[in-house]
Parts: C-alpha cells; sequence; structure tokens
C-alpha cells in the first residue's frame, strides 16, 4: 500500500504520466483570463496554488491574449509565484506562442521549467537560435511537430519532423534528450472527412516510433482535440479521450494536456460505446464515424430517461466483480461475490484472510491510485470503503472461527497493516464529520483507526494511545479552543514522553497555527493535514521507515521558517490603542432612529419544528465542502471535472433527505426570545421589564483594533454600537436564539453504523447539519417578518437570502463579530437553551447536538457582519475586567485574536 | 576579443593545466584554500589601509571592500595565497569575491570590476605558479571566485511588493561576464560561483559563462556550490539541494557542492544528498563551525578536519576545503585528513528528465 503516495508528497516526485492541467492558461481557462484582464494577480495566485493542492506536477502558465501585455503579465504572474512557497516548489510550464514571452519568462524562474513550445515553423535557423537559448537558461522543451511546410499530419511527417528537430537538437545544439518532448499533433477525427479518419492512428503509430528511434525524448499533447467533433456530447468525449489515452500512452505518450474530469475509466467505458469509439480512434473500419454518431444521442448526458445499469461487469470472474463493485462503490452484490471468493479461496487451500489480502486490498488500491491521482473524489471514496467494510464484516465470522481453530491449536494470528492510528475530537468539541472521513481514507489503505469520538479529554486519548499502542495520534477540531486543547495535548505528550506523530485537522486548524502553536510543544514530529486526501500520504510517509526520518526533518524545518515567517509579520502588524478605537466608534444618528419593538416579547419555544419547511431553505455549498468538492452549487452540477460526482452526492443526499423528512428521523427545536435592551459603553445591557430597571444580563462586546488610516469613513466597529446607549434614551431591544436539528441524528448514526455504512453516516450527520443551518436561516426570516417584525414585507428568493441581502444579523458568540466563546453561556442563560430546545453546551461551549445553531439577533439597518480581528492588551485587560475573569483567562479563550 | 599569440600561448598552458587537475581528481581528493576574509581581518586595516596610496582620494568609504586590497595592498593578499598553498590547498580562489559591478557599487568602483578580476588572477596566478615550481608533483591551480552578488534575482526585497525585484536576470548577466573576462584574462583556470543563496543568480551566472565560452573559444572548467542558509536544508531562495542541481546540471559543471553559512557537522547531510544524486564531481568548504555567541567561527582545525576526513572515507567528495573562519591551520589538517582517501565516484542516476521548482521534479524516459 506504500505506493498509494500522492505524488506531491513523496520526497522527490518521479512520475509516469504527467498530465498538465490548464487552470493558470488565459487561452484554457475563462476564468483564469477573466481574473489576469482584471489585474486581479491575487486571486490569479489562488488558481495556481488550488491547482498544486490538488496534486498538479507542473503548472503551464499562458498569458497569450491579443489585449495583454502578455511579456509583462508573464513576468509579473511568475515573480509572484516564486513568493509563494506552496506554489513555487512545482515547475512551471512557460507556455507561449510568441518566443519574447517565454524568453522575459525564462528570466524570472530559478527551477528548471519546460518550454512550450518551439519548432521549425520559421525554419531551421531561427529554431536552433531559440533552442540555443532554451539549453543556456536551463529548460527542458516541448517541440512542436511543425516545420516550414505546416504542422505534421500524417505519421510520417510526424516522425520525420520529430526525428529532424531531434537530430539538430541533441548534435548542433546539445540538448539532453531527456529534456525533449515533441508533440507530435493531436487533430480530431470524426470529423466527416475521410483525410481525417487515421489522424488518431497517425499519433499513436509516430509516438511509437519516435519512443522507438529517439532514445530519452518524451511525447506531449493536447487531448480534448481528438473528440472536438463531438462537443457537447461528454459522454462520448470522455470515452474517446479514454479510449486514445489508453492506447497513446502504452504507445509511450507520457505527458498531456487533459482535463481530469473529462476522462472516463477505461475499463467503464460501456462496451459498445467503447466498440464504437475504438473503431473510430484506431480507424478500424470505414463506417465508424458512423457508427459512433449512430449511438452518441443515446449516451449524451442529461437526455432523456435515466441510463439503464450496466450489468454486464457482472459475467466477469469474481476477483474482477469484487474490484469493480469497489471502484464504483457498489454493495448489490458484494455478500454473494465475497462469499464466492472465500469458498474459491477455501477450495485452493487458502484462507478467509486472502480475500481481504487479495482482491479487496488490489481493489481498494485502483481506488487510492485513482484518488491521488485526482480522478475519483471522497464521495466515491467513501462509498467504495462501504462495499470494504460490508466485505469484510461478511468474513469476520469466518476469521473469527479460524482464529478459535488456530488457538486451539496453539497458533498465533499476526494481522498485518500499515498503521494503527488513534483520532479524537478534543474535549470540549462534538464536530466529526472530517474526522470520520479522514477515518474512513486511512481505513480504506489499510490502517487501523481507532475513533475514540467525540469530546475526548487528553488524559483519555493518551491512555488509549498507550493501551492500544498507537503509530500516530489524530487530532481534530472545528471551534476555535479545540486549538488550545491540541496545543495542550502536545505538550502533555512531550511531558509524558511520547514520541509518535501528532496529526491536527479540522477546520480552524490551520498550518500556521500548527507550526506556531502546537508544534513547538512537542518535540517528536506534528504535522497539519489539510484534508482527507492528505492524510494517507502523511501517513504513509510518517510509517515508512525510509522516508520518515527525512519527512520530519523536512517538515520540521518548513514549520520553523513558517513560525520566524509570522513572527516577522506580526512586527508589522499594529493596532492603535483601545482608547482610540473606542473613539472612532461607528457613529449612528440614534435621534433620528426608532427601533421597532418586538411583536413577542421574552421566550417564544418551537417543539418539533416541521423539517420539511426547513428543506427548502437548504444552502448547498457548503454540503459538498464537506466532502471536498469545491464549487459553488448549483454550478458544481455541471462542473467540468466534480460535477457528475457532485450529482451523483446531490441525488443521494436528495433521496435521503426525502426518507429523512418523511420517516422523520430528526426532531427540530428551537427557543427564540427578544426583551428590551441598551449598550454602555462596549457592553450591552439585556432588561427583564420594560422599565428597563432590572438587568438580566450584560452582553460584553470586542472592539476592531486596526488602524483605520486614510480611511476615515470606516469604523472601529463592536457589535455594542449598533444598539442604542443607555443614555440616549432611545428604547431598543435585542434578540436571540437557539436552533437544532440534530435531535435523535445519533440513533440514525449507530445504525448506519451498525451496518458498515460510513458514507451514510457521514452524508446523514452532514444533512443535519444543513438542516440546522437552514433553520437558522429560516427562524431569522420568520423574526424578520412575524416576531421582531421590523421587516414585515420582505420578499427574498432562497439565493438571495443565502446571500444575506436583508437587514439584521445574527451573530453567534465564538464567530467573529463576536469572537469569545464563554458569552455563550449568557445565551443559554437568557433562552435557557437546555430546557428549551434541548441543546447542551460543552466545556468548550460547543453545542451539543452539534448540528444546532445559535445567536443573537441585531436589527439596526447599518449592523452588518465583521470580524473583530486581533486586538491589544489594553482591550484585553479592559474586556477581563468588565466581564469580572482573570487576564490570564480571558487570553485563553481569545488567544485566536491576540495581538502579542 | 581578438586573439594574439600571447593569448594562444597562455592558452595552452592553460589548457595543460586543466589537463593536470582533471588527472589529479582522477586519483585524489583535492583540498581549496581556507578564508580570506578572516586573514584580511588580522591586519586590522582601518580607511586608509584599505584606500592605500591609489585611492587615498576616492569620494566613498572603502573599509570593507576586501576585494579592493589586491589594488591596494597586493603584497597582503599574494602572502594569504602563499600562507594557504604552504598549508597544502591544491586549489587557491581569487580574492573577487564582490568584484562585480553590482556588487562594487556600493562602494562607487564600479569601473575597476575589470580591473580587480584582472589583477587579483593574477596574484594568485603568481603565488600558485612559485610553489608548482617548488612541488612539480603537485602542481596548483587558481579557481576564479565569483560570489553572488548583493541582489537576489527571485527575491523581492520589498515585503509589500511580492513581485518587485531590484536586480534583473540581464543585470545579473552582464555584470558576471565583465567579471568573468578579467578572470580568464588575468589567467585563473577555473572558475568558481560560489555561496549561491539564489538559484536565478547563478543561473545568470552560468549564462553568462556559457555566452564567453563560445564567443572566446576558451572552454574552462566550471565549479557550483550554493549554500545552505540554515537547517531548513534549502537555499535562501527556497530550492532543496536536489532541485537547485537539476537547475543547474545543463551547464555540466566540473563539480557541483555546497559552501558557507553551516559548519561541517551541520552540512552533511546536503552534502551526502547531493552525492548521491550528481553525476559530477562533488565539492564541500563549510565554515568553521557555527558562529559563537560574539559571532566569532571557534571551531579548531582537527574538528572540522575530522568531519571532512569523514566524509572523504564515506566517499561523498571530490574537493573540500574551507570557508569562513577557516585558517591555514584548518586546510593543513584538512589536507591531512583526506590524505590517501580515494576521491568520490560520480552517481549514475538513470537518464530521467529532471526539473525543479523549489523542490525536485522527475520524468522517467
Amino acid at each position: 500500500m506504500s505506493d498509494t503516495l500522492t505524488a506531491d508528497e513523496k520526497p522527490a516526485a518521479t512520475a509516469t504520466f504527467v498530465n498538465i492541467g490548464e487552470r493558470t492558461n488565459v487561452t484554457g481557462s475563462a476564468k483564469f483570463k477573466k481574473l489576469i484582464m482584471a489585474g486581479d494577480f491575487e486571486a490569479a495566485l489562488d488558481v495556481a496554488r488550488q491547482q498544486v493542492e490538488s496534486g498538479a506536477q507542473i503548472i503551464d502558465i499562458n498569458m497569450d491574449e491579443a489585449m495583454l501585455d502578455s511579456e509583462a503579465s508573464m513576468v509579473k504572474f511568475l515573480n509572484l509565484i516564486a513568493a509563494e512557497p506552496d506554489i513555487s516548489r512545482v515547475p512551471v510550464m512557460i507556455d507561449s506562442s510568441k518566443w519574447s514571452v517565454i524568453e522575459a519568462g525564462l528570466k524570472c524562474v530559478q527551477g528548471k521549467p519546460i518550454v512550450n513550445s518551439i519548432s521549425m515553423k520559421e525554419g531551421e535557423e531561427a529554431f536552433i537560435a531559440q533552442a540555443k537559448k532554451v539549453k543556456r537558461y536551463g529548460a527542458a522543451v516541448v517541440v512542436m511537430a511543425f516545420d516550414e511546410k505546416g504542422q505534421a499530419d500524417t505519421e510520417e511527417r510526424k516522425v520525420e519532423i520529430c526525428t529532424k528537430s531531434y537530430k539538430i537538437l541533441t548534435e548542433k545544439v546539445g540538448i539532453a534528450p531527456e529534456d525533449i518532448i515533441f508533440d507530435p499533433n493531436i487533430f480530431a477525427v470524426a470529423t466527416g472527412i475521410e483525410e481525417h479518419n487515421n489522424y488518431a492512428i497517425d499519433f499513436i503509430n509516430a509516438t511509437k516510433r519516435i519512443k522507438a528511434t529517439l532514445p530519452h525524448c518524451h511525447i506531449s499533447g493536447g487531448v480534448s482535440n481528438i473528440s472536438f467533433s463531438f462537443r457537447g456530447n461528454e459522454q462520448v468525449r470522455e470515452a474517446m479521450h479514454s479510449v486514445f489515452l489508453y492506447h497513446a500512452i502504452k504507445a509511450g505518450m507520457d505527458m498531456g494536456i487533459v482535463n481530469a474530469g473529462q476522462l472516463a475509466v477505461y475499463e467503464d467505458i460501456p462496451p459498445e460505446l467503447k466498440e464504437r469509439a475504438e473503431d473510430v480512434i484506431l480507424n478500424r473500419r470505414p463506417d465508424a464515424t458512423d457508427r459512433l454518431l449512430e449511438i452518441a444521442e443515446k449516451y449524451k448526458a442529461g437526455a432523456g430517461a435515466a441510463r439503464v445499469a450496466d450489468l454486464t461487469w457482472r459475467n466477469a470472474d469474481v476477483n474482477k466483480r469484487l474490484s469493480h463493485a469497489l471502484v464504483n462503490g457498489i454493495t448489490d452484490y458484494i455478500d454473494a461475490d465475497t462469499e464466492e471468493a472465500r469458498a474459491n479461496a477455501e477450495k485452493s487451500g487458502g484462507r478467509p484472510l486472502d480475500v481481504i489480502e487479495g482482491p479487496l486490498m488490489d481493489g481498494m488500491n485502483v481506488v487510492g491510485d485513482l484518488f491521488g491521482a485526482g480522478k475519483m473524489f471522497l464521495p466515491q471514496v467513501v462509498k467504495s470503503a462501504r462495499v470494504m467494510k460490508k466485505s469484510v464484516a461478511y468474513l469476520i465470522p469466518f476469521i473469527e472461527a479460524e482464529k478459535a481453530r488456530n488457538a486451539a491449536l496453539g497458533i498465533v494470528d499476526a494481522s498485518k497493516n500499515n498503521g494503527k492510528i488513534l483520532m479524537a475530537t478534543v474535549k470540549g468539541d462534538v464536530h466529526d464529520i472530517g474526522k470520520n472521513i479522514v477515518g474512513v481514507v486511512l481505513q480504506c489503505n489499510n490502517y487501523e483507526v481507532v475513533d475514540l469520538g467525540v469530546m475526548v479529554s487528553c488524559a483519555k486519548i493518551l491512555e488509549t494511545a498507550r493501551e492500544v499502542k498507537a503509530d500516530i495520534i489524530g487530532l481534530s477540531g472545528l471551534i476555535t479552543p479545540s486549538l488550545d486543547e491540541m496545543a495542550y495535548v502536545a505538550r502533555e505528550m512531550e511531558r509524558e514522553g511520547f514520541t509518535i506523530p501528532l496529526l491536527i485537522g479540522g477546520a480552524t486548524t490551520s498550518k500556521v497555527h500548527t507550526a506556531v502553536k502546537i508544534a513547538p510543544g512537542y518535540s517528536h514530529s506534528t504535522v497539519y493535514v489539510p484534508d482527507a486526501s492528505r492524510a494517507v500520504g502523511v501517513a504513509g510517509n510518517l510509517m515508512s521507515a525510509t522516508a520518515r526520518d527525512a519527512y520530519g526533518a523536512e517538515i520540521k524545518a518548513e514549520y520553523a521558517r513558517m513560525r520566524d515567517a509570522h513572527a516577522r509579520q506580526q512586527q508589522n502588524k499594529k493596532r492603535q490603542t483601545f482608547a482610540a478605537a473606542q473613539a472612532n466608534k461607528v457613529k449612528i444618528d440614534w435621534a433620528a432612529y426608532t427601533p421597532e419593538k418586538p411583536r413577542t416579547m421574552g421566550l417564544t419555544v418551537f417543539e418539533d419544528y416541521d423539517l420539511a419547511e426547513l428543506t427548502r431553505t437548504i444552502d448547498w455549498t457548503p454540503f459538498f465542502q464537506t466532502w471536498e468538492l469545491a464549487g459553488k452549487y448549483p454550478d458544481i452540477l455541471n462542473d467540468a471535472i466534480v460535477g457528475k460526482t457532485a450529482r451523483n452526492l446531490y441525488n443521494d443526499a436528495q433521496a435521503m433527505l426525502q426518507r429523512l423528512v418523511g420517516e422523520k428521523w430528526l426532531t427540530a427545536k428551537a427557543v427564540i426570545g427578544f426583551w428590551p435592551a441598551n449598550s454602555v459603553g462596549d457592553d450591552i445591557e439585556v432588561y427583564a421589564d420594560a422599565g428597563r430597571t432590572k438587568v438580566l444580563a450584560t452582553l460584553h462586546h470586542l472592539r476592531q483594533q486596526m488602524f483605520r488610516e486614510g480611511d476615515s469613513a470606516r469604523a472601529n466597529m463592536s457589535l455594542a454600537d449598533f444598539v442604542a446607549p443607555k443614555d440616549g434614551g432611545v428604547a431598543d431591544y435585542i434578540g436571540a436564539f437557539a436552533v437544532t436539528s440534530g435531535l435523535d441524528l445519533e440513533k440514525k448514526v449507530a445504525e448506519f453504523e451498525r451496518d458498515h455504512d460510513d458514507y451514510n453516516s457521514i452524508l446523514v450527520k452532514a444533512l443535519a447539519d444543513r438542516l440546522a443551518e437552514a433553520f437558522a436561516e429560516r427562524m431569522h426570516q420568520r423574526v424578520r417578518k412575524e416576531f421582531w417584525a421590523y421587516a414585515p414585507d420582505e420578499k427574498l428568493s432562497n439565493e438571495e437570502l443565502i446571500a444575506e441581502k436583508y437587514r439584521g444579523i445574527r451573530p453567534a458568540p465564538g464567530y467573529p463579530a463576536c469572537p469569545d466563546h464563554t458569552e455563550k453561556a449568557l445565551l443559554w442563560k437568557l433562552l435557557d437553551a437546555e430546557r428549551n430546545a434541548g441543546i447542551k453546551l460543552t466545556d468548550s461551549f460547543a453545542m451539543w447536538p452539534a448540528a444546532a445553531v445559535s445567536g443573537f439577533y441585531f436589527a439596526h439597518p447599518d449592523v452588518e457582519y465583521f470580524g473583530v480581528g486581533k486586538i491589544e492588551r489594553d482591550q484585553v485587560e479592559d474586556y477581563a475586567k468588565r466581564k469580572g475573569m482573570s487576564v490570564a483567562e480571558i487570553e485563553r479563550w481569545l488567544a485566536p485574536n491576540l495581538n502579542y | 576579443m581578438p586573439a594574439t599569440s600571447s593569448d594562444a600561448a597562455n592558452n595552452t598552458e592553460r589548457a595543460q593545466r586543466i589537463e593536470a587537475l582533471n588527472a589529479a581528481l582522477k586519483t585524489r581528493i583535492l583540498v581549496l584554500d581556507g578564508a580570506m576574509g578572516t586573514m584580511i581581518q588580522r591586519h586590522k586595516f582601518d580607511e586608509s589601509g584599505y584606500r592605500g596610496a591609489r585611492f587615498a582620494a576616492h569620494p566613498k568609504d572603502v573599509k570593507g571592500n576586501n576585494d579592493l586590497l589586491i589594488l591596494s595592498q597586493p603584497e597582503v593578499i599574494l602572502d594569504i595565497h602563499r600562507a594557504y598553498l604552504e598549508a597544502g590547498a591544491d586549489i587557491v580562489e581569487t580574492n573577487t569575491f564582490s568584484s562585480t559591478r553590482i556588487a562594487q557599487a556600493d562602494y562607487g568602483m564600479e569601473s575597476l570590476v575589470y580591473e580587480l578580476n584582472f589583477e587579483g588572477a593574477k596574484l594568485a596566478r603568481r603565488a600558485c605558479d612559485e610553489y608548482t615550481k617548488k612541488t612539480p608533483n603537485k602542481p596548483r591551480f587558481v579557481a576564479g571566485a565569483i560570489g553572488p552578488t548583493n541582489r537576489t534575482a527571485s527575491i523581492s526585497p520589498d515585503v509589500n511588493d511580492p513581485a518587485f525585484r531590484n536586480v534583473t536576470f540581464d543585470e545579473l548577466r552582464a555584470a558576471f561576464r565583465e567579471q568573468v573576462e578579467g578572470l580568464v584574462a588575468g589567467g585563473v583556470d577555473l572558475l568558481l560561483a560560489e555561496t549561491i543563496i539564489d538559484t536565478l543568480n547563478a543561473k545568470a551566472c552560468m549564462f553568462a559563462i556559457d555566452e564567453f565560452f563560445e564567443e572566446s573559444g576558451v572552454r574552462i572548467p566550471v565549479m557550483i556550490s550554493g549554500t545552505i542558509t540554515d537547517q531548513s536544508g534549502r537555499i535562501l531562495s527556497g530550492q532543496t539541494p536536489e532541485a537547485f542541481w537539476n537547475s543547474l546540471r545543463h551547464v555540466k559543471p566540473l563539480s557541483i557542492g555546497l559552501n558557507c553559512a553551516l559548519g561541517a557537522a551541520q552540512l552533511r547531510p546536503y552534502v551526502a544528498e547531493l552525492s548521491r544524486i550528481a553525476d559530477v564531481l562533488v565539492s564541500a568548504y563549510p565554515n568553521a563551525g557555527l558562529p559563537n555567541a560574539f559571532g566569532e567561527y571557534d571551531e579548531l582545525p582537527h574538528t572540522t578536519a575530522g568531519h571532512i576526513g569523514a566524509w572523504a572515507k564515506d566517499g561523498l567528495v571530490n574537493i573540500v576545503g574551507g570557508c569562513c573562519g577557516t585558517t591555514p591551520e584548518h586546510i593543513k589538517a584538512i589536507c591531512e585528513s583526506v590524505k590517501g582517501v580515494a576521491p568520490r565516484q560520480p552517481a549514475h542516476p538513470p537518464v530521467s528528465m529532471r526539473l525543479s521548482g523549489l523542490e525536485p521534479f522527475q520524468l522517467a524516459s
């Protein structure tokens, strides 16, 4: 299993087929072009970063656009990349049809890049001059099969031009042959023009001959050209790309521009489609194009009825069937197939374990490779894991029986796996979707995962780690106080003399935080894991006897650098004094504003809210993020790369949602309340009575302390600024709420887990989370229209709701506008939320069940979401005094916000 | 540059010396000299000492411009070369680390650049020729030292403007060209681009050298030596040793290696890494340990030599020597520690397209 490391996690990346993305290419990506044209280089850098993060081994940069100063743009972008180590760690391909742009780019990169491209288009002399420079600048080079007569189309011309180029480059110019990449031109086939029919074969045969006769060179090409005549019919195009690549790679093609989303798994192409696509690609019969056209309509995605399930794979032998079931996440036949494989093993004198270590692991290896190569996505992997688990569950009784027999005979059975990983969501935190996903992915890769669940104390984690002899500890958390708890666990590991690696993950964690706050506490490996797709690579490196030390040292060094960089940055971010920030508060003309009095003062409780109503306001974009699918809903459903996966996931979610509502899997409860309130300085007093004499609670708020020089219009905001001051005599109000849709969720989760069904277990949790958010959104809407009723006539679409195009906000303690989690205690007191909505608070003020949302309601027309950001000690001291807590305690809770 | 008959004679002699150098490298580990700056410091020159008679009226302060001593205190530089040769060094470096238009701009001495390199090469040549005469079976060689300049082509000096650069590839290329012409005319046997902190600077240097070789018809060996700035294991501009090598491999240098910033103990893993991958010779000349609390190097000669001796025995190196803080005593000890030890055999990595960003990448052929 050690070969499931993704390329970017191997110490020195070695590849056999390199797929070059087109996302930082203005001619290949409309989005990137728009950003560059608008001069938004920052966002353009993000595109490059995402590309590297998602596994690109080389990034192609192209600025060929008539309206651009291509040279200047190339230079600026390359210079910017040089300052971003997470991008510039991979080589670049400097791509332009203009030599001047290429040369400008070559002067900016310290690494060894690829030039794309040069050719003999303008004759031998120009070709030699450019090639000499390529060599002098120390680059590899793509050479197009192009000469003064034009682009090579036939096999003969391709071979002839490439051979001639090779001779010139290696003999006259002295370029190393391994640094030459030929692009023998991929042209569209099945165009209806007979001369085009042999283009794919011309390429494939030329590739074969070039590789055989010109040692060490490489072959590349733009794959999507081949299917140009079928644009609009993605399934046929995917099949053509896949068939073409299958043969071209076999012939020796080792680099290409392929949109990974436009690539079917060769084995998965329906046989009829595969055969006809193959006829076209290999030019096997004169009517090949017609025959492909004949069936093309049938495969046009979204045309007509759903595709009939193709069951031809059932005819293969059992090992192939198991592999197919794993790769495609099909559980329908798994018990029967597992039994057949087991019986076969038994017949040939094998053991039940052989099924796991043989066909099942082989299948999971395929899954791991496809995932690592970015050809499969997380939801599919989790489905594969479900198949694996079900099959293993079927085998367990047989394995147990065998063990019992062996034990009776005195044979000890040593099970093999890649290592044991202990995982836990830390004390005070209840969020575990991400952790569970990581657990599943690790299990898929043959790690034994011991999952301690949520709210696990440090003592329990360390005790268990010793007890089970864990090889690695993984900590997860979502809320900010968890960051502190993780740092504590690291220090305790140090104190107790642990040496095993510590992995850190979860939504609020970051590499910088890990480097600055956690890693220094523990003298052994501490590694930040950004997402599930990285977990296997990280664990593999940490468990590898050969790579471990170097990897550990590399991470340590990297974090040390980040700490330095962080320390340097900190010095630059000076804050203004708290007094000055207070003086620059939000100026509201209270004399000109009469706050609306809420229609329903005091508490209103909603027992058992209608789930169907909530499904309508779901914001789906974060749902896809949970599954590590990037993109905005609904566009993501048609995304070129993840669209297919996203559609399947969305369909599964909709189906489950129907059952969830119909069979009432969950119970939703809420409590809201409104009270008279006024601000006093940076606090808000909440009153029990209309006379505003009896203070029910004092809410404490924090104020932004950044400098606003040259931006005098912008205040240093505090939420307290949006409630009328007590001494002004204006009667103002505040609201609060707590909603949950997670009651009874555990029952359903337990049911799925009993059934070894991680996919549905994670799915139902993710849906509960979405319903809680939808509930908060729906409740806020009703508050605006019915309960506080300051906007009774509001009419907004779901999209507008998601875009928050309404008056008023609902900030939650612990979030950027009021980052202090401890204020949630006051919220709970006001709402009596545990009794009224069934939501408990943990030590770290996380809500349980986790599918819950709470917060305050502010109604002033000017109020908006903002982030308090970093604050100085003077404010912390004042805040501690106001709250009656020690400075040290406040500093602990506000650690992420301290500017010192 | 038109060739003259004396040029031709010089080139013939040089070709013979290079042949001797290559022969020596086949049979033994060669030793470079040690620190120039450390030796200069012992003389405690003040401003007027640096100026000498010739630059008494120069409008800018020049104290600290060590390269200027070639012209203002030539005997001192000559004696330092001799001291290292006496200690047993096979190769001495010219005192021209900062003799580029870019580095000399700090002192307003851009116009002296060619002369500094030419005369610096001649001083080292003279010292080496003296010692070759004394010990004909141990010929001595002059390496023209080329520093990185004080500017970086791939790092912005302005944190608020990461796209900004205060030097361009072409400016560096022109500056290095000027330096190389002076060094070669002054009689160096090889060129040594050292203390590389930004690979793009080094690529500009190699570009200039290659152009010069082609235009002049002269071709002499080139040594390349990078600097791992701290224990992150990367050079200042962020590359790992293998990525660094991939960036410069096209030059087909005589050697690739590392110098400065670290002591021998800390440098070893990175030397070992280059040794494992490079299909050319490997050089390494560390500092005399890490600086102490007063910024001084106090590692004793036998300590430095002990580490380097171990590198030699483990087959990691072909050329060794000393950088900051090392003295003739260190070089003497190093010579003894590598005496009789067989030189490293170059690696034979499989043929692959080897690219790099900050990290290496390869595509098998």
